[in-house]
């Protein structure tokens, strides 16, 4: 593999914000020209953030599955209900298109994003042989499928504001929504932090 | 990819700008996972701490009840969901499996207890309608005892008055229970003061437990004295003395109820204690009777019919009921060839004192004593007729001065009493004694000399139709012409009819003339003896 001139071989900085090449400040922290964004050769300390991010939404994507996320009072009994046990109702009654998209949406697409940057974090520190191309493909799909996460939220918080009938019948949404959230905005900050530059850093290394 | 890259001119990239102000610490960073722990972590804790313990309660049927959905409830307040519903291995029970909250670990101990809540009708009262939409709960009331508990058994029936309600609980014995239901209430003067909570065959079989609940401040009038009684319905009853209906109130009419009280000459003692057993008796009447103290036991054999004698007929002595009759039987002599109707009876001899008579001297006679002589003098038992329309009998004790000598041991046990045939024998025996005479009467040939007079009779009427008539046709013809020839005689142009005219009118003027003379002698007495004077005109 032919090791291409880069900004950083050449000793120069792409803004990431607006693409504008500069030239560094030797010794002081540099700013682009044009937008004002902060330079970097790489995103700055890219590996911990990303790390940080990445244990804090493991850490939360368990009471976010484990909790109800709605919590529905009617007149007829009080229901509390997970993300999982809302799949397997919408399966239950037949629904099962529903049930598989937000089975996709809410479960396996946090998860995989998870599972994949994690994979692409380490792979980036321990140098692993995994070819730049396929590595730059799957962080596509993560940013791609990043904001989908949401749809939970949406349907949660769409119910809440609707189902307000007091005597008869009332939905709040539980302490799992909250970390849902938490866990899809995480992620998404994970991938922001994650510099896909150093795919290639490390690929060029070898 | 073809392109090569195209070395940058130095003069064409701009210098970085410098900013003003410093980066952020990088470690700042791991702050983000750091609340993330918090929070995953304060939510576990939580949930943990709420995490309450797990019971199982069992239950014949599990009817209404849904893993979870079904909530525990105590006081109407959610204190748990079931888990699981499943068989026992014997498959005879339902084993309910319960996560409780926290604060519910109290209530676990042993005489805790959990019975399903559906919706009921008893005792004329609806019970639980709410869960007929928000379907079945299992209700708890927490017990008192300390030792701890985690397996329980349901109760079947629900509890009406949880266990921290003040009052009292009472344990009534009843011969039957009537159209009493869980929940009829309890009465005291009119008021409803509580309620029945169960009732139970006793274990012999033989009586009814009913176990009440009174509420607070009413269950201090309960005391030993107390009468129990049953305010069921109607209470019609056919007694000697006629029909007698009794109704406590509407209430009491559709749902059954119990009233108390204490007599008023009863001495008023201390409240009863929790769980006294008390005699719940059919009516007001029974129950306000004074027990007698001294109960003599006695038979009296009657040699008559005693149809409409029933158990509970009163014994009268000159119309104060003195005992009152236990069983009537039937006896057959074989010696004699005769049945006989021996009557069980139960004699008061206390009643024949007057409450108000002061204590008896030692040298009285006792009741008793005053009661066996006075069978030596001619005392006698008879059955007499209280209500000629129902038929229904009682014992009367009278002197029969004139009856013969009867055989009577005064220390026997039970007593024989002496008996005397009933008025209405009496009078049947005369009944029948003019039966009997009636009886020789030669029916049969009086029978047969009717039927030969009423033969010849008809053939008498037959001659007469065939002689008889023509002759009396011929009869009336002539009969007829002689009346003609009377009406000729009398009609008005007849010269009978003038010649009695003119006979009349001659009657007429003699009369008048007959009057001018009396008149004319009135005025002229001396006309009889001189004469007529001549008129002076």
């Amino acid at each position: 593999m032919s090791a291409a001139d880069t900004a950083a071989s050449l000793g120069l900085r792409a803004c990431s914000m607006c693409g504008l090449l500069a030239r560094p400040l030797p010794a002081q922290p540099s700013y682009c020209p044009r937008c004002g964004a902060r330079l970097h050769c790489r995103k700055p300390d890219s590996g911990a953030r990303t790390w940080a991010l990445l244990i804090a939404a493991y850490v939360l994507y368990v009471p976010a599955n484990v909790l109800p996320i709605m919590e529905t009072n009617s007149l007829f009994n009080a229901q509390h209900d997970t993300i999982m046990s809302g799949i397997v109702y919408l399966w239950d009654s037949g629904s099962w298109f529903i049930a598989l998209l937000v089975f996709f949406a809410s479960i396996i697409t946090p998860l995989l994003k998870l599972i994949v940057l994690t994979l692409l974090q380490l792979s980036v520190q321990r140098r692993w042989p995994w070819p730049a191309r396929q590595r730059l493909r799957w962080y596509r799909l993560v940013v791609f499928f990043g904001r989908w996460s949401m749809l939970d939220i949406y349907v949660v918080a769409a119910l809440v504001a609707l189902m307000q009938i007091r005597a008869i019948a009332v939905i709040h949404a539980g302490p799992a929504a909250a970390a849902f959230g938490a866990v899809v905005v995480l992620t998404m900050w994970a991938t922001l932090c994650f510099d896909p530059r150093r795919l290639w850093d490390s690929a060029d290394d070898e | 990819m073809s392109e090569t890259p195209r070395q940058p001119h130095a003069g064409e990239i701009p210098e970085a700008a410098v900013a003003p102000h410093r980066p952020w610490p990088q470690a700042l960073i791991w702050a983000i996972p750091l609340v993330a722990v918090l929070v995953a972590v304060s939510l576990a804790v939580q949930a943990f701490l709420e995490r309450g313990p797990t019971i199982t309660i069992s239950f014949l049927v599990a009817e209404g009840v849904q893993a979870g959905k079904t909530r525990i409830k105590y006081k109407n307040v959610d204190i748990g969901e079931v888990k699981t519903v499943e068989l026992s291995d014997d498959r005879s029970r339902v084993i309910v499996t319960a996560q409780l909250t926290r604060r519910a670990e109290s209530f676990l101990v042993d005489d805790t207890r959990f019975w399903i809540v559906r919706p009921r009708i008893a005792g004329g009262n609806v019970y639980a309608v709410g869960t007929l939409i928000s379907g079945s709960y299992i209700g708890v009331d927490i017990g008192k005892s300390s030792e701890r508990r985690r397996d329980f058994i349901g109760l079947e029936t629900p509890i009406l008055v949880p266990s921290d309600l003040p009052g009292k609980r009472f344990v009534l014995e009843a011969d039957d229970i009537g159209s009493l239901d869980l929940g009829s209430p309890v009465y005291y003067r009119g008021l409803q003061v509580g309620q029945i909570l169960s009732f139970d065959l006793a274990e012999s079989g033989k009586s009814v437990i009913v176990n009440i609940f009174v509420n607070a401040p009413y269950d201090r009038y309960v005391n030993s004295n107390t009468r129990f009684w049953n305010v069921s319905g109607i209470d019609a009853s056919l007694t000697p003395g006629g029909v007698q209906v009794n109704v406590q109130s509407l209430a009491a009419l559709i749902q059954g109820g119990l009233a108390f009280q204490t007599p008023p000459e009863a001495a008023v003692l201390a409240p009863a204690v929790e769980n006294a057993a008390f005699r719940l008796f059919p009516d007001r009447a029974a129950a306000m009777n004074l027990p007698d103290a001294q109960v003599e036991q006695a038979i009296a054999v009657f040699k008559e019919s005693a149809r409409g004698l029933a158990p509970g007929a009163p014994v009268d002595l000159l119309g104060v009921v003195i005992g009152e009759v236990v069983a009537v039987g039937i006896d057959f002599d074989g010696a004699g060839k005769s049945v006989s109707v021996p009557v069980e009876l139960k004699l008061y001899p206390n009643r024949l004192r007057s409450r108000f008579k002061t204590a008896d001297t030692a040298a009285a006679p006792t009741s008793k004593q005053v009661l066996l002589q006075m069978f030596k003098y001619g005392l006698r038992a008879q059955l007499r007729t209280a209500n000629l329309l129902t038929g229904q009998l009682y014992i009367a004790l009278d002197f029969f001065p004139n009856a013969p000598e009867a055989a009577f041991d005064p220390n026997a046990s039970p007593l024989r009493l002496p008996t005397a045939p009933g008025s209405l024998q009496g009078l049947q025996a005369t009944i029948m004694s003019i039966a009997a005479k009636l009886d020789k009467i030669p029916m049969e040939a009086l029978a047969a000399d009717l039927r030969k007079t009423l033969q010849s009779t008809n053939t008498l009427i037959e001659r007469l139709g065939s002689e008889v008539t023509p002759a009396t046709v011929a009869m009336l013809g002539d009969a007829q012409r002689a009346l003609a020839a009377l009406e000729q005689s009398l009609g008005t142009d007849a010269p009978l009819q003038q010649n009695a005219q003119e006979a009349m009118q001659e009657i007429t003027r003699a009369a008048r003339a007959l009057r001018e003379l009396t008149e004319y002698l009135e005025r002229h007495p001396e006309a009889l003896l001189r004469g007529k004077k001549a008129d002076k005109q």
